[in-house]
Order: C-alpha cells, then sequence, then structure tokens
C-alpha cells in the first residue's frame, strides 16, 4: 500500500515532533482558508441567487417553470408584468438534447479513432486539433454561426432538409432568417464533441490491453472489440462524459444567444427561433430595470444552477467510483 | 488421411460480413476525426480571412469610430488594454488562492477532506459562465454600478478551480522521497513545501495558469452584466467599466453595419489568435515537464 510512504499531515504532525513551528502554522491557516474558498463561493452563489431571486419566487412560484410569457403585461393585473421560463426550459431541452444527440457518436468515434485506428504520429497532432476546438472562445463561435453558419443554413441546410424530411414535425417549416434553433443545436454540437471526446479518449486509453488482446486472439475484428470490451468497460465513464457535455451545452449562454434568435415560443421545428435559459439571461443584460424583473432573469439563473449542480455531482461521482474501482484493479 | 475440407474460414460469408462492418466503422471513426479537423480548419479560416482586412495598425492604436467612413482609421485599443486590464486582474486573484489552494489539497489535508473539496472544486467548475455573471452582479454590481474588477472577480472564480486542479495534478507528481529528504533533514513542513516541493511545479504551475488564461480571456457572459457599459476610451481603471474584446465582437456582431462586422472579425482573429497560442504553448511545456517530472521516479 502506498498510503505509509506517505509523511504524517495536519496539525498533529507538527505537535509531535514537540517544537512549535509559526511557519507551519501559517502554511496550515492560509492554506486552508484558501482550500475553503471553493466551497464559500459555492454556497454563497446559491444563497445570493435565491435571495435576490426570492421576490419572482414568492410571486411566481413554481408556476414560474410552466408559465410561457416573458416580459408581458398581466392579463389579471393590468399594471403589472408576469415573467415565466417555460419557452426557455423547452428551448435549452431541445437544443442540449439535439446537440448531444449529435455530438455523442461523433465524440466516441473521434476517440475510437485517436485510440485505436490512428498512427502515433497523426495520434497526437489530431488530439491536439480537436482539443483546440474546445478553445475557441464561445463569442467567436458565435460571431461565425451568426455571418457564416447561419446564411450556409438558410441557403444550402435548410432547403435540403426541408425538401427531404419537410414531413418530420422538426423540419416542417423553411428558415426566413440564419436565426434559429438548428443553428443552436449545431454551434452547441461544436463546442460539446471536444469536451465529450477527451474525456472518452482518456477512457479508451485505460482499457486494459491484454482485454483486448484477448478479444483479438479470440478472432475478434476492431470494432467487435470495441463493442464488446472497449464500450462496456468505459460505460460508466462515457455517461459521465456526456452529462457533462449536456452541463455544458445547458449552460452556454453566448454563442447561443447570437445564434439562436431569442424567440418566447415553443415551436417544433428546428428552423424557427427560440431561446434558452442562459441565452435568456445574456440577451437581457440592459433593460433589467424592474425588480421583478431582475429577480425573474436570477430565478432563470438559479434554475440552470440547480440543474448544473446536479448534473456535474452524477458526473464526478460516476468519475471517481471509475477511478477507484481502476485503482482497485 | 483423408478429412473433410476445412472451410475456408476467411472466405466464409459471416467472416467477410464482420470485417465489411468494423472496415465501415473505423471508415466512420476516421470521418468523424477529419470532421472535427475540418470545422476547426473552417472556423479559423473564415475568421482569418474575414478579419485579416482590418487587421493593421489603427486596429491596436484607434478607438472605435462608429460614424467612420470608409477608410477611415477605426479600432479597438480600449477593449485591447480592457481586456488585458480584466484578465491580468482576475489571474492576480486567482493564482494565488488556486495555488494555496492545490497546497493545501495535496500536501496538508486528510484524504477526506481534501476528497470533499476536491469535489467542491470540480463542482464549480461546471458551473456556468452566465451564473457566475448573475452572482456577481447580483453580489457586488446590483446598485453599485459597474467595473472591471467585479469582471475580473468573476473571471477569478471561473478560473479558480482550473488553477487549482491543474496544481494539484503537478503537486502530486513530485515524489514523496523529496518531502521527506527534506523533512528527515529537520527543515519544517513549510520549507519543504516551499523550497523543494514547489520548485519542481513551477513549470506545470505556468502552464495550467496559462491554460486558464486562455479558457477565461475569451468568456464574454460574466462580462455582460459587471463590465459592458464602458465608453470608448482607452482607460486602465479598473473601478470603472472597461471594454473588452469578447464584448467588442459581441456587440459588433448584433449590429447590421458591415463595418462593424469587419472589426468583430477582426477582434475574434485577435482573440483566437492568443487563446490559440497560449494553449498550444502551455501543451507543449506540460507535455515536456510532465516528462521530466515522471522521468525522474
Amino acid at each position: 500500500m502506498a498510503v505509509a510512504s506517505k509523511p504524517a499531515t495536519g496539525p498533529a504532525a507538527f505537535q509531535r515532533r514537540g517544537r512549535f513551528r509559526p511557519g507551519d502554522t501559517v502554511l496550515y491557516v492560509l492554506t486552508l482558508a484558501a482550500a475553503l474558498s471553493g466551497v464559500v463561493l459555492l454556497v454563497l452563489i446559491a444563497r445570493e441567487l435565491l435571495m435576490e431571486a426570492s421576490p419572482a419566487i414568492h410571486k411566481f412560484g413554481s408556476g414560474f417553470l410552466t408559465t410561457e410569457a416573458w416580459d408581458k403585461l398581466d392579463p389579471h393585473h393590468p399594471a403589472q408584468k408576469i415573467y415565466g421560463a417555460r419557452s426557455f426550459i423547452f428551448g435549452t431541452a431541445v437544443t442540449s438534447f439535439g446537440a448531444l444527440l449529435l455530438a455523442t457518436p461523433i465524440a466516441i468515434a473521434i476517440a475510437l479513432f485517436l485510440t485505436e485506428l490512428a498512427p502515433r504520429g497523426v495520434r497526437g497532432a489530431v488530439g491536439v486539433l480537436v482539443d483546440m476546438l474546445a478553445a475557441i472562445p464561445s463569442v467567436v463561435l458565435g460571431l461565425w454561426g451568426i455571418l457564416v453558419l447561419g446564411p450556409f443554413i438558410v441557403n444550402t441546410l435548410a432547403p435540403a432538409l426541408h425538401g427531404t424530411l419537410g414531413w418530420l414535425p422538426i423540419f416542417s417549416t423553411k428558415p426566413s432568417v440564419g436565426s434559429n434553433v438548428f443553428a443552436a443545436i449545431l454551434i452547441l454540437t461544436i463546442m460539446i464533441v471536444p469536451i465529450i471526446s477527451s474525456v472518452c479518449r482518456e477512457l479508451f486509453l485505460g482499457v486494459p490491453q491484454e482485454l483486448k488482446d484477448g478479444a483479438l486472439a479470440l478472432g475478434a475484428t476492431r470494432w467487435e472489440v470495441a463493442r464488446g470490451v472497449t464500450f462496456p468497460y468505459a460505460r460508466a465513464g462515457i455517461a459521465a462524459a456526456v452529462i457533462l457535455g449536456l452541463g455544458r451545452a445547458v449552460g452556454e449562454a453566448i454563442a447561443v444567444t447570437q445564434v439562436i434568435g431569442n424567440a418566447v415560443a415553443i415551436h417544433w421545428s428546428l428552423f424557427d427561433a427560440g431561446d434558452t435559459l442562459a441565452s435568456r439571461i445574456a440577451g437581457q443584460y440592459i433593460g433589467a430595470d424592474t425588480r421583478i424583473k431582475v429577480a425573474s432573469l436570477v430565478y432563470l439563473a438559479l434554475i440552470l444552477l440547480v440543474f448544473s449542480l446536479i448534473a456535474n455531482l452524477l458526473a464526478q461521482i460516476i468519475v471517481r467510483r471509475v477511478a477507484s474501482r481502476h485503482r482497485a484493479a | 488421411m483423408s478429412t473433410p475440407a476445412a472451410p475456408d474460414l476467411f472466405r466464409s460469408e459471416r467472416i467477410r460480413r464482420r470485417r465489411a462492418v468494423s472496415r465501415s466503422v473505423e471508415l466512420l471513426a476516421t470521418a468523424a476525426a477529419l470532421l472535427a479537423v475540418a470545422v476547426l480548419v473552417i472556423v479559423v479560416a473564415s475568421v482569418a480571412k474575414r478579419g485579416a482586412g482590418a487587421l493593421n495598425v489603427d486596429f491596436f492604436t484607434k478607438t472605435p469610430d462608429f460614424a467612420a467612413l470608409p477608410g477611415q482609421p477605426t479600432g479597438a485599443a480600449n477593449a485591447i488594454v480592457g481586456t488585458g486590464v480584466i484578465v491580468g486582474l482576475a489571474i492576480l486573484m486567482a493564482l494565488p488562492v488556486g495555488i494555496l489552494t492545490a497546497i493545501y489539497l495535496n500536501e496538508l489535508a486528510p484524504r477526506r477532506l481534501a476528497n470533499v473539496l476536491t469535489l467542491a472544486l470540480d463542482v464549480l467548475n461546471g458551473i456556468p459562465a452566465i451564473v457566475i455573471g448573475i452572482f456577481v452582479f447580483v453580489l457586488f454590481v446590483n446598485g453599485h454600478g459597474q467595473a472591471a474588477w467585479k469582471a475580473s472577480f468573476a473571471l477569478a472564480v471561473l478560473m479558480l478551480p482550473l488553477v487549482a486542479r491543474a496544481t494539484q495534478e503537478v503537486l502530486a507528481l513530485v515524489p514523496n522521497s523529496y518531502r521527506e529528504a527534506s523533512l528527515a533533514l529537520g527543515a519544517a513542513k513549510w520549507r519543504t513545501t516551499f523550497s523543494v516541493v514547489l520548485p519542481q511545479t513551477v513549470g506545470g504551475i505556468v502552464t495550467g495558469a496559462t491554460l486558464a488564461t486562455a479558457r477565461i480571456a475569451g468568456e464574454t457572459a460574466p462580462l455582460l452584466f459587471t463590465s459592458s457599459l464602458a465608453g470608448n476610451a482607452v482607460s486602465h481603471d479598473p473601478s470603472q467599466p472597461l471594454s473588452s474584446l469578447p464584448l467588442f465582437i459581441f456587440l459588433s456582431a448584433e449590429q447590421a453595419d458591415p463595418k462593424l462586422h469587419e472589426q468583430a472579425w477582426a477582434a475574434a482573429l485577435v482573440l483566437i489568435g492568443f487563446v490559440l497560442v497560449a494553449s498550444l504553448i502551455a501543451r507543449a511545456f506540460t507535455a515536456r515537464s510532465r516528462q521530466r517530472l515522471t522521468g525522474e521516479r
């Protein structure tokens, strides 16, 4: 066991030596304070958002989640405005799952290519390039989305999809402008493919070579090795990677707000404009003037926070369980 | 001996089908990798192509003039300086806290506590940037006004887990025998940490910090609510809202004016250039310093 070689730590270790070392105390206090900052920030974020959103929470309650109107005059109280998150929750779900649906197979395929197929030289270069894709700032991707991808969708992609698959509700309309849910899905896909694939690459590299060799010796083809050995071995990790990708897609505000059209609407066609939770917050940075509007925006942020906390905790727990299982093995 | 002719395994229909399936999956996987590389090339190429035209000396020295006629000089000096100030301050805030955090987690903390605190860092890392932006807005801006240092704080919150985790990783690579040797010579824990352990990790920490900087330099969401209402003059004053490259791109892209689009492309080229070069350099260094540390074992 490696435990024995680790020097004794904590304040007890200093005292045992019977000598008071002020430097050690300073180090201990200073680093402990820093280490607690992460937890403090988490608590502070949750507390501040809860408090600031409380006017909206009190006023709209959980009905906020199912109300479609945003910044509309209340029919019952003409002087007041009502706010609801329903169309944004819908938009967030559609864009995130759409992006995951496209990104997951692509990302797994890339990881498979990088670990099993590519020659050594190509492996490093392509791996770095895929990682670079993750480094592109979202605002740049959004700019490209508006000015390059948008027109391409309107002029080429959408007519083709609408023409051949127009009977599907998701392709049932033709876009008039490049800002639509479909553009947001494609941009999000570009953003999360490198995230999922880099986690999967690590996972696939961790599959014991002797398992793969065993399968190959039994006459399995490369695909059969992947399907029968690599995927089952990495299954939990892949799930965690997908959850991390989902968290990223749900939380992306800037690139989405640039391309999605910012419409308060629930449409099934991907070629219509929509909006997501994160994108709506980003779009309202100017003009959040009334207390209830600010509170409603923070309420949206709170929904995002709760979702990201759950998703990340889940993913991290899976990752840690996988890691400890590998250590044990 | 007359054995019946063995079925030719390599010609059987079944084998052929299995091989064909495998081959086509391999082709698809290769195609997926090529697709990702192609998207990167297309995005970078279109930014370079459209941005290069507006990228001249004026872009770095002049401030935006939205009424400028074609041919008149206009630039984004205020955004470049503002990004420098905001990101620089964010590094100053996040780096010490991140490194100290990692020291506690790797060198001092009991295993259980370290696990919990590391989990907290990972969860913090997963909180969307826009939520951090709203958090800082609620904490500092709402009722008090925007300021560049508040934007820096928001970026620092994003940066903290990145720096801490990167430092943790390199600290874990320092052989325990170093610590034991130093302690055995009678050096105090703090002396051991700062004179023996940390010097081994400087390279790794610098690359981790560089990668984290590249990550946050392009973030727009935390700046929207904290430093978006800036003037057009070049300023260094962190108590005022400052312009920044990401917001410059974001705001210019929303306008219909093609000249502003050109400026946005140029700003995007500068930003993407900085981010890609910084992460490439950091990556090259990571590979080297890791090799050194693990090789010494």
